[in-house]
């Protein structure tokens, strides 16, 4: 008689431990469909390729537009330019140029602060944020921090000489 | 109360009783000084921001298209539009100055001390929920000051370890902050509130079952209490015509005068205002983020300038009751914190180009957490120094007391310990 109360005691616990887990399990799986319906909509993730006409931009200019919601530098750098931005490697992340343009006279990078998000303005050579003060170069690389890294290169292709689509490599 | 009414009622519901133990009958120490009005009149305030925000809120519309139209909506055309957008922009700010100047008396007078540390620390629960609620509230009027600083502080979440991108994107519902994103800190913004009020029923529990500190910092034997009501609301309700008055100037006289004018321009994605701040009551945590040159680390020492006040319960060693009151060195070392905090507030509105306020903001920053890292030590050896100068009898005797007690229960908890095994 003791003994069956003891072990419908132990199945009694075991029980509870399995009905808990389970029961915490399910828990857990009700929560994934709120988390998830925070993560970009569908619309939103549609917006993924821009087309950009470069023929309107003359050497030394340079156009935003936008990709993704977010801005996209286009620079027509000048021979002067591509041979600053060719002669350094770039002081806090360092990347040579060439790894940074499909044509060099052409640098496409996302203007967005790898620091906190603001858009750098274009000041002299090179970009300045005035959030924090981070410096960028006309390679769009991180020459004064607190800024981690360099300006992101967006995937892009030249559709033909003077129009790229950025989105897809 | 009597009445046949509230008979009734009583039979079903601890009505009377309850009102008496709570405020009629509540013992409330008599030499409560006006610094102990700040609790109350956070609660008034906290009434006024859900009250006009409520209002305001069957205006408002939280899409990117039409959220800034909506502001200029409700400041032109609804009836007193004008008037609850201010009094909510305002009492934002009162909010803030009123915890603040709340938790600074706590600060001075030691009032964090045992056996009041959880009353601490539910109103530091309570700061972090209000800090939150007032950020996602700045996004609302959807202008460049709004969207750029979401972008900011959303980007502070970049630094958590290996899914920081993906933390970003999913609390902002997309790769920069967008329509999804106004909407979400809309539906936030309207619940935090009552998450709020749900802190403040726990905090005055905490409160009732410590009772209120007193400026003496020793609890009061019961002939030195007196009842809340009427002494108290009298006080708590004169303090507050003060308040209204101040706020009153604010909202009536010069409501912009805490808004940004760059808020005043439609959000744009792609243009960052050359000069970005926070409202000024998060200037001295924004300098410290700015002030460490490398982003986690910044990140790191934001949110623990906010949590270093939930140590002062541990820091601060010293037994000598009544805070500052009666210790000289604490209560330098408060006043150089406060400056050290408006030294940190202005570096954190001046543009981060200069050099010089760099370096400054960098020493400010060092000297805040110094500041808490110091405590310990100080405050022993300041009572140390007070209890050689010689202090009165009756002090000397409620400090061996303490330590007594202290001693005899630890003493209970190691016997109790020793009879387990």
């Amino acid at each position: 008689m003791e003994n069956d109360v003891k072990e419908g005691g132990d199945r009694r616990n075991f029980l509870i431990k399995l009905t808990s887990v389970v029961g915490g399990a399910g828990v857990a799986a009700a929560c994934v469909p709120f988390v998830a319906s925070m993560n970009p909509t569908s619309d939103v993730l549609a917006k993924a390729e821009t087309e950009v006409d470069l023929s309107g931009i003359p050497p030394g200019g340079v156009h935003t537009v936008a990709w993704q919601g977010k801005p996209v530098f286009v620079l027509h750098r000048t021979p002067e330019e591509i041979a600053a931005a060719e002669g350094t490697n770039g002081v806090i992340d360092p990347e040579p140029d060439a790894k940074r343009v499909k044509k060099p006279e052409w640098l496409v990078v996302i203007g967005v602060c790898t620091h906190m998000g603001c858009v750098p303005t274009k000041e002299g050579p090179g970009w300045t944020c005035h959030c924090h003060g981070s410096q960028y170069d006309d390679s769009g690389r991180v020459v004064r921090g607190p800024a981690p890294k360099n300006l992101a290169v967006p995937p892009y292709h030249f559709e033909s000489d003077t129009k790229i689509i950025i989105g897809k490599a | 109360m009597s009445g046949p009414i509230i008979n009734w009622i009583d039979k079903r519901f601890p009505l009377t009783s309850f009102v008496k133990h709570e405020l009629t009958d509540y013992p409330t120490p008599r030499n409560l000084s006006y610094w102990w009005n700040f609790g109350f009149l956070a609660g008034i305030v906290l009434v006024l921001q859900v009250a006009t925000g409520i209002f305001l809120a069957m205006h408002y519309k939280a899409d990117a298209t039409l959220a800034f139209d909506s502001i200029q909506h409700i400041m032109r055309e609804v009836n007193y539009g004008w008037l609850l957008r201010y009094m909510h922009a305002v009492g934002a700010s009162a909010f803030f100055f009123v915890i603040f100047v709340h938790m600074a008396r706590t600060l001075y007078y030691g009032s964090f001390r045992a056996p009041r540390e959880l009353l601490w620390w539910t109103g530091q629960g309570l700061l972090l929920m209000l800090m939150a609620t007032a950020f996602m509230g700045y996004l609302l009027p959807w202008g460049q000051m709004s969207f750029w600083g979401a972008t900011v502080i959303t980007n502070l979440f970049k630094v958590t370890p290996f899914i920081g991108e993906q933390v970003v994107i999913w609390l902002r519902g997309d790769y920069s902050v967008g329509d999804d994103t106004l909407t979400r800190f809309f539906s936030l913004h309207y619940l935090f509130p009552f998450l709020i009020i749900g802190a403040v029923i726990v905090h005055l529990v905490a409160l009732h079952t410590v009772k209120s500190s007193n400026p003496s910092g020793i609890d009061l034997k019961d002939k030195d209490n007196i009842p809340f009501h009427p002494y108290f609301t009298a006080k708590d309700l004169y303090g507050l015509g003060i308040f209204l008055i101040v706020y009153s100037v604010f909202v009536f006289f010069m409501p912009n005068s805490l808004i940004e004018p760059a808020n005043n321009v439609p959000a744009n994605p792609m243009m960052t205002p050359n000069h970005i701040v926070p409202e000024w009551y998060f200037l001295p945590f924004y300098a410290i983020l700015r002030s460490v040159p490398n982003m986690f680390g910044g990140v790191v020492a934001m949110a623990l300038s906010v949590m270093m006040f939930a140590f002062m319960p541990f820091l601060d060693r010293s037994r000598i009751p009544g805070g500052a009151r009666y210790r000289p060195i604490y209560r330098l070392q408060f006043y150089l914190f406060l400056i050290d905090m408006l030294v940190l507030g202005y570096v954190g509105y001046k543009p981060p180009t200069n050099p010089s306020i760099v370096v400054v903001g960098q020493v400010a920053t060092f000297c805040y957490f110094a500041s808490f890292f110091v405590v310990p030590f100080v405050s022993k050896m300041e009572e140390n120094w007070l209890i050689k100068r010689g202090l009165p009898a009756g002090i000397m005797e409620l400090m061996e007391r303490e330590k007594r007690d202290l001693e005899a229960r630890k003493e209970e908890h190691r016997r109790r310990k020793g009879d387990r095994i």
